[in-house]
């Protein structure tokens, strides 16, 4: 395992130099450094020299992926794209062009983000569980057609109807809990219930219909009828059969989106007044701050490439089967 | 059976039952303010787009200066109450004496004009007594040696916020604060936005910025390099000369640019390791003002405090006519700052926000247009007024006119629309005309804007009312008011420029114009589709070259866009800074400059920089006036409007006068925080019922499915 570990990693550097290059591309086929510079310093009264010195400090003076007036290597390496990615591999993510230090910034939002995720994820993950083993249980039922028509339902409206009605309905309304906004400590709990409560119920229509799928998958093997041969009760074939064969689909899902968890959820987080790491990358490109983009694209492919690796050791550890060469 | 019993209804029930008793925890379960927060007299709002920087030298945002204008203290203040708006000493001993001098520094002699001078000298007396804010950067050791100017690595382990330096010092503000700050903005390492525009009248300034560009490690205390025209003269008076005359100067001294700035923060914030925790002037402040900022989490709150070393200031005693019955002056001659602290939300939604202001939470609101209809209503007569929803709350409802143009510009370099022939001038009178921005106000801005009829706003100096205020080109006067000219002389208009009906008499095509657009997204569409529907009336086919911002702006710097939309707000309520944005050599192209339109008239350019170096009075007056006659004939820009704020407070918020210009209106608000924590207890009991009713629906749902389940266990075991 720990040679496919080690090839996994190895495969992982070009992968990052790739995307690495595309975001670069994809920003600066937009925006010149030019623009960035007078974006940052504004429209009123900018003058060409100070568009230059804006640049010159904050490393835009160079080319931009190739220099031809530096001499051998240098040609690549005294270029905006080497000098702003090569800090990166380990994990430096340096100022943002509005000079705040971005690994301080991603280390203060990250935790607002995980404490609407963790939550959402666990609980999302339990309730979706049940109801799936729920419907495969009365499957083929009134039960479980209507609870299908509901997912269906509930899959097809958009996470922003949740929000803005969870906010009118229990915040505006009933009162129960602040609209949104947030706190340090255990103050945060009473603005976690809504976003958390909306997460939940915005996934569990995808989320059961999806797990219902995988048991009732499970159900129809021939594992199953031999169970049931031996007399088992249908609760027993479910929880200790079904559930523990199922796992293995449920874990790649959740195993693979655990890393991103940090990256936080962009309207969730806007239309609550979280401060979490979901805004940070769209509030960047609205600012056209390059260096907060290129970070967290790097730190979203890393995380992605984390996810995928965790996902194949835990089918090692979810089926004995398995084995990574 | 055993795993229902063991994770069935009573854990269920007990885990809402938690979550109740968890959010209910405080007065009322909904409110959003944090414990620690609420006590003393607290201002409550929000701000949408986080501030970008409070270092003064580098600030010049409404959301940055709203933060900034409450901490740090220029010369010189614009007054509360008084419009049109009116300069005051602030940290200043009175108005700077003004000097006129001549090549060799000597003062002019009586009787020759002000114009010819070669240098103007503002020489500024500071109030004696104004000590800093409590701040690390100027806590001593009993030596008298700075406790934090010298800290290593290690001392910053702890530290992730400027609170978490324990100790804090204060000193008083002297006459060489102000001048090192004017060397900041020079400094070309700290990125000034009008550093260019200081170095075309500061003596020395430039010269100030070359060496530092041109000098390698320069420190970032800049105590060790003088300016030639900026020098202290004492402990609290200091000069700055400018070459030649800029009366608009005196307006400089009241933006946060010029405010004092202690050489010691420089020194703190500069040493290895702040930066990396972000504890750098760009984000933390030192100032003499009424607050100070003692919580900086600009994704989340920022918090204002009373500054405990403020030496207080009276409330205003006067103010404009019709300030007393508004009860502006009810607190006359009180000690200001009232309210203790203002803690200030980031809220990016606008629906979050508006229910939050109606809860009672925010103690301040705009109105978004999703809410406009919620809140305001039209009288018959047009007058604007508040719902009754609204008015039973008490929320009441100020205005104001902002001294801002939007407008649609023709660039005069274009050989169709530009140009200064008859026929261009006639196609952009005929535009003017039919493009209706009642019509668009409306529409667009649900009635808050007033129709521009030049490039001023109401309320500075030049604009006339009445019928000697309109734009004869596009408007008549009648029954007592302007009326927009009708279709048919644009049309007319179009026939003598050679389009009639929209065909080109020379060329026998159809006029096809190009209009720049910033996005064509949802929101612009509508907006777009309109502009072509104006454009249709005289049949021009108007076409949209939608692009992004800063294309856009590449576009007006090189001078190729056609007809485009742009705005100006004032940086001070002089004539001056709206009628240089079509000052010839201002033109975009040439020089970069304000002047996005291109327009050059010779003619225009001459009043103008007569206009620029008078007072304001008569004179001044009739050349604003033979000014506006040529751009109002010349059409370089169709005039726009000039947008209104609606601005709903609760009741309990006092002295909250609208005001565009300044942004230090904090010290002047009261709460009353009495009435306040009664309308909040009215307005937020939490409705409970619902809660039972959803479990008693829940269970009835699942009661079916658990009687199923054990009729199939049972069925099993048959």
């Amino acid at each position: 395992m720990i040679a496919y570990i080690i090839r996994r990693v190895l495969y992982a550097i070009p992968i990052l130099i790739g995307v690495n290059l595309l975001t670069f591309m994809l920003f600066f086929v937009v925006n010149s450094p030019e623009e960035v510079a007078r974006l940052h310093l504004g429209d009123k009264y900018t003058t060409q020299g100070q568009v230059e010195a804006w640049k010159q400090e904050h490393g835009y003076d160079k080319p931009l992926l190739y220099n031809p007036e530096a001499a051998g290597l240098d040609g690549l390496t005294d270029t905006i794209f080497y000098t702003k990615s090569v800090r990166l591999f380990v994990f430096d993510f340096g100022n943002s062009d509005s000079g705040r230090n971005i690994g301080h910034d991603i280390r203060q939002r990250m935790w607002p983000s995980l404490a609407i995720a963790v939550p959402s994820l666990i609980l999302g993950l339990l309730l979706n569980t049940t109801l799936a083993l729920m419907l495969a249980f009365f499957r083929a039922s009134y039960l479980d057609v209507g609870g299908v028509v509901l997912c269906v339902i509930l899959m097809s409206v958009s996470s922003l109807f949740y929000i803005i009605g969870g906010q009118y309905l229990v915040g505006k309304l009933l009162q129960l809990v602040p609209i949104s906004g947030y706190d340090t400590g255990f103050e945060a709990v009473k603005f976690l219930i809504l976003p958390v409560i909306i997460s939940v119920i915005y996934g569990i229509g995808s989320g059961t219909r999806w797990y219902r799928t995988l048991f009732l998958e499970e159900i129809s093997k021939d594992y199953v009828r031999t169970a049931r041969a031996k007399g088992l009760s249908e609760q027993w074939v479910l929880f200790r059969h079904v559930l523990r064969n199922a796992l293995i689909p449920i874990l790649t899902g959740v195993v693979v989106i655990l890393p991103l968890l940090f990256m936080g959820s962009l309207i969730t987080e806007s239309f609550f007044g979280i401060p979490g790491l979901g805004s940070y990358t769209i509030d960047a490109i609205q600012r056209q701050d390059f260096s907060i983009v290129r970070a967290m694209v790097f730190l979203g492919t890393v995380l992605y490439i984390l996810g995928l690796l965790l996902t194949d050791i835990s089918y090692t550890l979810a089926d004995p089967r398995i084995r990574l060469r | 059976m055993h795993f229902i019993r063991r994770c069935g209804l009573s854990r269920l029930w007990g885990s809402v039952a938690a979550l109740v008793l968890l959010a209910g925890c405080g007065d009322s379960w909904n409110d959003p303010r944090g414990e620690n927060l609420g006590s003393g007299s607290v201002l409550y709002a929000s701000f949408s787009d986080r501030p970008q920087f409070m270092d003064p030298a580098r600030s010049y945002t409404t959301t940055s200066y709203s933060f900034i204008q409450q901490i740090y203290e220029p010369p010189l203040a614009y007054h509360y109450l008084k419009r049109p708006y009116e300069l005051m000493p602030l940290s200043a001993a009175r108005m700077p004496e003004v000097l006129y001098l001549d090549g060799e520094g000597n003062e002019l002699p009586p009787g020759v004009p002000e114009e010819e001078a070669a240098y103007t000298e503002y020489r500024v007396d500071i109030k004696p007594g104004i000590l800093y804010q409590p701040h690390p950067a100027l806590a001593r050791r009993e030596d008298g040696s700075y406790r934090y100017h010298d800290l290593a690595e290690a001392d910053l382990e702890s530290v992730n916020a400027l609170a978490d330096f324990t100790q804090t010092g204060s000193r008083e503000l002297v006459a060489e604060d102000f001048v090192y700050q004017i060397k900041r903005l020079a400094d070309p390492r700290r990125h000034c936005p009008i550093a260019g525009i200081i170095a075309e009248y500061v003596e020395g300034f430039a010269e100030f910025q070359a060496h530092i560009q041109n000098t390698e490690g320069v420190p970032m205390d800049l105590r060790g390099l003088s300016m030639s025209g900026v020098e202290s003269l004492s402990r609290y008076r200091y000069r700055v000369r400018l070459k030649g005359t800029y009366p608009q100067f005196i307006y400089w001294l009241a933006m946060p640019f010029f405010a004092p700035m202690p050489w010691e923060a420089d020194v703190f914030h500069e040493q290895p390791g702040m930066a990396q925790r972000n504890l750098t002037l760009h984000w933390y402040a030192i100032g003499t003002g009424p607050y100070m900022l003692t919580e900086n989490n600009p994704n989340l709150r920022m918090v204002l405090e009373r500054n405990p070393n403020f030496r207080g200031q009276p409330y205003p005693d006067e103010g404009e006519p019709g300030d007393e019955g508004q009860g502006y002056l009810n607190d006359r001659g009180r000690t200001m700052p009232f309210i203790d602290r203002a803690v200030f939300s980031l809220e990016k939604e606008s629906i979050p926000r508006w229910s939050k202001f109606l809860q009672g939470y925010y103690d301040l609101s705009g109105i978004g247009s999703d809410s406009f209809d919620q809140a305001i209503e039209y009288g018959g007569g047009g007058e604007v007024g508040l719902t009754d929803a609204m008015e039973e709350k008490g929320i009441v409802l100020r205005t104001a006119v902002d001294l801002t143009v939007f407008y649609m510009g023709f660039n005069m370099l274009d050989p169709v629309v530009g140009g200064y022939g008859e026929r261009s001038r006639l196609l952009r009178r005929a535009i003017s005309i039919v493009v209706d921005y009642e019509e668009n106000i409306s529409i667009f801005t649900n009635g808050r804007g007033i129709p521009a009829q030049g490039p001023l706003p109401p309320q500075i100096f030049g604009v006339r009312e009445g019928e000697a205020g309109i734009n004869p080109y596009v408007y008549r006067w009648e029954d007592g008011k302007a009326v927009r000219r009708n279709i048919e002389e644009a049309r007319e208009l179009m026939r003598r420029a050679g389009y009639q009906n929209g065909i080109d008499q020379e060329t026998g095509k159809p006029l096809v114009l190009y209009f720049e657009a910033v996005g064509a997204g949802p929101d612009a569409k509508a907006s777009l589709n309109w502009l072509r529907k104006q454009f249709a009336k005289l049949d021009i086919q108007l076409v949209i070259r939608a692009t992004d911002y800063n294309r856009f702006r590449a576009k007006m710097r090189k001078g190729t866009g056609q007809i485009f939309q742009w705005g100006w707000h004032a940086d001070y309520p002089d004539p001056e800074n709206f009628l240089f944005l079509l000052y010839g050599p201002n033109a975009q192209v040439d020089t970069n400059g304000p002047n996005s339109a291109n327009y050059k008239n010779p003619e225009y350019d001459a009043l103008f920089s007569q206009m620029k170096n008078i007072p304001n009075g008569e004179r001044r007056q009739q050349i604003i006036d033979q000014m506006m006659e040529i751009l109002r004939r010349d059409a370089p820009w169709s005039w726009g409007f000039h947008p209104v704020s609606y601005i709903l407070s609760h009741q309990w918020v006092h002295n909250n006068k609208p005001t565009t210009m300044s942004y230090n209106t904090l010290k002047y608000r009261r709460i009353d925080t009495e009435s306040r924590a009664v309308a909040l207890r009215d307005w937020n009991q939490p409705t409970v019922w619902p809660i039972w009713v959803g479990l008693g629906a829940l269970v009835f749902l699942i009661l079916p499915a658990l009687v199923g389940f054990l009729r199939r266990e049972r069925e099993r075991g048959r």
